[in-house]
Formats: C-alpha cells, sequence, structure tokens
C-alpha cells in the first residue's frame, strides 16, 4: 500500500464513520422526547454528512479514478464500507444514542485534533472545521449523559444498560491497522494509543460525574476497518441506495 | 400558512363582554396599521383567534416533519439528503418559533401539544397525504411550500407583532424550501421516462390537496370577515388560491407535466386560469380525520411523546436535584 492509497482509504473510513452515524441520526427525526432535541439530532444530522461529503471528496481527489462522493455513498456494497461497528448499531432508545454518541464523539474529536496537524493540508482543513462542530456535540451529549444518569432511578438504570450494551463496540475504536500506521509515521497522524489513554480518562470523569459506572472490559467486537459489518448494516445501506439501485445511472 | 381557517366557531361570544370603548380604540389602532403587542390590550376572540390559528400553523410544521422526514434516508443523492435534512430542521424552528409566538399570548407550547394529541388542535390536512415516491418530496416543495408562502407572505404585515415578526423568518426559508422542491421537480422533468413520469404521478397527486390547502371558498368562509378587519388576514382564500394557480400552471407547463385537471383554461380577458370544481367532500373527510395518514401521523407523534416521558423526567429531575444542591 502506497502512503497515497492509505490517505484516501483512511478518508473513505472518516466519511463512511460520518455518513453511517448520520444516516442513524436521520432516522430519529420526528421522534425525539423534546422540540428541541430534534432541532438537536437533525443538527448533528446535517454536520456529520456534511463532513462525509468533505472527506469522500478529498479522497475522490486524491483516488483520481473520477469517481464522486455518491458513487462512495450509493454504489459500493456492504464490504467496502469501513466505518466503525458502533455507528451502525440502531438507535433503540434515547439512551442507546446519547451513548453512542458519547463513545464515538469523545473519540473523534481526539482523532480531529490530531489531524487538525496531519501532513495533508486537504484532511488538515476539513479536522479543522468538523473539530468546531464536534466539540458542540459532544458538550450536548455528555450534558444528556449526566442528565440520565444522575437523573431519576430509571434513567439510570436504562442508560448504565445502554453503556453495558454498547461497550463491546469501543475497543475498536482504537484498534488500528496498517491504514493506521502509515497515517501516523508518514502524515503525522493520529497516535492511537495516546488517544485511547486520554478517551478513557476524560470517559471516567464524565461517567463518574453521571454516576454511572465503567463497564469491564468484555470480549469486544470489531471488524469494521476491515468491512466486517453487523447484520443491521446490511438493511441501512439497502434503504440508503435503494434509489440509486433501482435507477442506475440516473440524475436526481 | 398551514391554517386553513378551521374551526371557526364562537367567536363572537367575547366581543359583547369587551368595552365599547376599549374595541373602537384598538380597531383604530389596526385601521392604522399600527402592530398590537402582547401586552397590550385586545379583544377575547381576537386573542382567541391568533392561538388558534398560531398554533395550527406550529402543529402543521411539527407533523409537516413526517411525510418529509419518511424520505430523509432514501434521499438520491448527498447534496439532496442534505438540503432536506436542512429543510426538515428549518420546520422544527419553525414549529420552535410559532409555539413561541402563541406563547406571549398566553398559552403554554404543553397545553398546545396536548390539544394537538388528544386531536382538538388541528393541523393542515396536507399533511395526511403520504409521501410515496421521492417525487414527492419535490412535489411538496413546490407545491405545498408553494401554497404556503402565498398565504404566509401577507401574514408578514399581520396586525399581531410577535406574529407577524417570526413569518419574516419563516417566508424566508419557506422560499427556499419552494425552491429547492422545484429544482427536484425539474431534475425529473429532464430525467429518464421514469423519472419523469414519477414526476407526473406526484402533480396528479398533489394538485388537488395543494388547491385545498387555502380552505373553503369565500361563501363558506363565515369568519375571514373578522380576520380581515383585524389585518390577521389580507386577501380572501379564493384571491390566494386564485393567486397560486396562477403562478403555478406556467410552472407546469415549464416542468412539461400536465395538470391534472381537465377544465383549466386561460382566460385572455381577466388574465387568471380558470379551473376545475374542487372536491371539498374530500377536504371535509380528511380534515374529520378520514385522510390516508391521519391516524399514523398522530400516533407518531404520540409515540415520541409517550417514549421520551422518562428523558423528560430525568432531566427534571436533575434539574430539582442540582437546583437544591446549590441552593443548599
Amino acid at each position: 500500500m502506497t502512503s497515497d492509497q492509505a490517505l484516501t482509504r483512511y478518508l473513505l473510513r472518516l466519511g463512511d464513520n460520518a455518513l453511517i452515524l448520520a444516516q442513524r441520526l436521520s432516522e430519529l427525526v420526528a421522534s425525539g422526547p423534546e422540540l428541541e432535541e430534534e432541532l438537536a439530532t437533525a443538527n448533528f444530522a446535517l454536520d456529520y454528512l456534511g463532513q462525509a461529503r468533505m472527506f469522500y471528496s478529498r479522497a475522490c481527489e486524491l483516488e483520481g479514478a473520477g469517481r464522486t462522493e455518491d458513487d462512495m455513498a450509493f454504489l459500493r456494497g456492504e464490504r467496502e464500507f469501513e466505518n466503525l461497528l458502533l455507528l451502525e448499531q440502531p438507535n433503540h432508545h434515547f439512551g442507546d444514542t446519547i451513548v453512542r454518541q458519547v463513545l464515538f464523539d469523545s473519540f473523534y474529536l481526539l482523532q480531529l485534533e490530531a489531524l487538525i496537524n496531519c501532513g495533508d493540508q486537504g484532511l488538515a482543513d476539513i479536522a479543522a472545521r468538523a473539530h468546531k462542530e464536534i466539540r458542540y456535540h459532544l458538550r450536548h451529549s455528555s450534558q444528556w449523559l449526566v442528565r440520565l444518569g444522575d437523573g431519576t432511578d430509571k434513567s439510570h438504570a436504562r442508560v448504565q444498560e445502554s453503556l453495558h450494551r454498547l461497550w463491546r463496540y469501543s475497543g475498536e475504536l482504537f484498534d488500528g491497522d496498517a491504514v493506521d500506521e502509515i497515517l501516523r509515521q508518514e502524515f503525522n497522524g493520529p497516535d492511537l494509543v495516546s488517544i485511547r489513554e486520554q478517551w478513557r480518562a476524560g470517559l471516567q470523569t464524565l461517567l463518574a460525574t453521571a454516576t454511572l459506572t465503567v463497564p469491564e472490559d468484555q470480549w469486544m467486537d470489531s471488524g469494521g476497518r476491515q468491512g466486517r459489518h453487523t447484520e443491521h448494516f446490511g438493511y441501512l445501506l439497502a434503504e440508503m441506495q435503494y434509489l440509486q439501485r433501482s435507477f442506475p445511472g440516473a440524475s436526481w | 400558512m398551514y391554517t386553513q381557517g378551521l374551526d371557526q366557531k364562537g367567536e363572537n361570544a367575547g366581543r359583547r363582554l369587551d368595552d365599547a370603548g376599549l374595541l373602537a380604540a384598538f380597531q383604530a389602532r389596526i385601521d392604522a396599521e399600527e402592530k398590537i403587542e402582547a401586552k397590550d390590550w385586545m379583544p377575547d376572540a381576537y386573542r382567541r383567534t391568533l392561538i388558534r390559528q398560531i398554533s395550527q400553523h406550529a402543529h402543521s410544521e411539527i407533523i409537516g416533519m413526517q411525510p418529509e422526514g419518511n424520505w430523509l434516508t432514501r434521499a438520491p443523492s448527498l447534496r439532496r439528503k442534505a438540503i432536506l435534512l436542512a429543510k426538515v430542521q428549518d420546520e422544527a424552528g419553525h414549529g420552535l418559533y410559532l409555539y413561541s409566538a402563541a406563547e406571549t399570548l398566553g398559552t403554554s407550547r404543553g397545553q398546545m401539544v396536548a390539544d394537538l394529541l388528544s386531536g382538538k388542535a388541528k393541523y393542515s390536512s396536507i399533511f395526511n397525504y403520504p409521501t410515496l415516491t421521492w417525487a414527492d418530496i419535490g412535489a411538496i416543495g413546490w407545491l405545498v411550500d408553494g401554497a404556503a408562502i402565498m398565504n404566509q407572505i401577507p401574514l408578514c404585515r399581520c396586525s399581531y407583532g410577535p406574529y407577524a415578526r417570526a413569518m419574516v423568518r419563516i417566508c424566508k426559508e419557506e422560499s427556499f424550501h419552494q425552491r429547492q422542491g422545484f429544482e427536484i421537480m425539474l431534475m425529473l422533468s429532464r430525467g429518464s421516462a421514469e423519472q419523469k413520469a414519477m414526476a407526473q404521478d406526484a402533480l396528479n397527486r398533489w394538485w388537488w390537496p395543494s388547491l385545498m390547502m387555502f380552505g373553503p371558498g369565500d361563501a363558506d368562509s363565515k369568519h375571514s370577515a373578522q380576520s380581515m378587519a383585524w389585518k390577521i388576514k389580507r386577501f380572501s382564500n379564493d384571491e390566494l388560491r386564485q393567486k397560486f394557480v396562477d403562478v403555478t400552471v406556467p410552472q407546469a407547463e415549464f416542468l412539461g407535466i400536465r395538470v391534472p385537471d381537465d377544465d383549466l383554461k386561460f382566460n385572455a380577458q381577466t388574465g387568471h386560469y380558470e379551473f376545475g370544481e374542487i372536491d371539498w367532500q374530500e377536504f371535509f373527510d380528511v380534515l374529520a380525520g378520514n385522510g390516508p395518514c391521519n391516524r399514523q401521523r398522530l400516533e407518531k407523534r404520540q409515540r415520541a411523546h409517550d417514549d421520551g416521558a422518562w428523558v423528560r423526567e430525568a432531566a427534571h429531575a436533575y434539574a430539582e436535584k442540582h437546583g437544591q444542591r446549590a441552593a443548599a
């Protein structure tokens, strides 16, 4: 793998993460616990979608094969997406959504922070922009995690359960492969080992404030970076790609 | 506007109770095009009319998120998905401004939402029609938001200040919504035969319900006169409907799709299009709850409300706990 190939793949992964989370969040429109929350969810989905489009566009530019952001989103198959498994998990209830947001965004924020100084200017510029958005998202979802954790007995139990349910997808966040390694060595990319330490420390503080317990490190699921997904993913893709697949070559 | 001039009854009851002098001074301010503000004296009937109209409008924005939300996960390109998400987000925002504007009249959002969920309050019946294909998203923007703008532009000059000011911002966003809808229709009508058929089918299904959005004909709209005198309403239902038809028919011609009305013709003498009879029975049926999606729309809203109860309770409990700790 050349360094440009690794960079392209890394950008695609960032795009996949952002797109799949945007897709999950957009399922939640018109079903929030408060109107303000519906507005926030749509707003967050829009931010991730905007980021996905920028990552894909930069990846397409580097690839130089004439593919577009829509080719990436709508014409790749299940095994070609390399998003984290955490992000494709179904929404379930509000507590699950918030835990998914906190687990991912507290990692993503650190990842973006490191990428602001990376060796590819295109990626660094996108990271700087995304970082501002994600900082706000994390503040919002962290506040909810605290309210739910330290709210009623019911909310505490529910969100603790969400944490247990989704914890098994958190190991993969730091489970880097050759692509991550090339990024780190040749593009001054994130060091996943140090990010993991910062992530754990931050999360421990947050969970303590929320009166929640950090789950024990159990068996961790993984496979996103290799395009090996959970069963939920095929349905997500089938729904998202349906029009492009039904009318090949059409413009919309 | 998605208010249709619905459930207009009992508006005269308050009037006789109000002092004649106050009423005359109030009307004089309206006639002088002054804005009425939240703390100003106003007749009860004026207040009730506005609460009803503004809350109906807010509910329509909120319920209107559903038929469009139905296509968010299936939008055919990332650009379209982003535009649709932004539009749905705008609608939630419009709902929020409008609930706030209505609250200045002495009601609460909780009460308004309860009235929506119980079926007591209405919302625009256009949102009780289903979005079956992607072209419906185009048709909603083009026709439904197009009709809404016809109604809403005059509301920017409504006599009640908070409503008028909310409408200025809403109208700017609605005009973007209308343009994106037309653009979807344009792409489809310039696309493959299947896409063009999709656009035609959407026009066939959305045309008549869009005309109904302006509410009953002037002869049957008994309370329009009072709303006109109060300058809540500036044009009659039929005037606005005619304006909509006059603007929209040439757009359909430009798209190369046919308006589903055999009686439609341009009258060169009047400069207006003449159109066929609206099926008012369908309008009143949908209004009475017998539309394709009435039940589904309210059930979804109710489910969101019920599913969110534990979250709202947690937020209250947290605020109370920490408010008490801070005070201690």
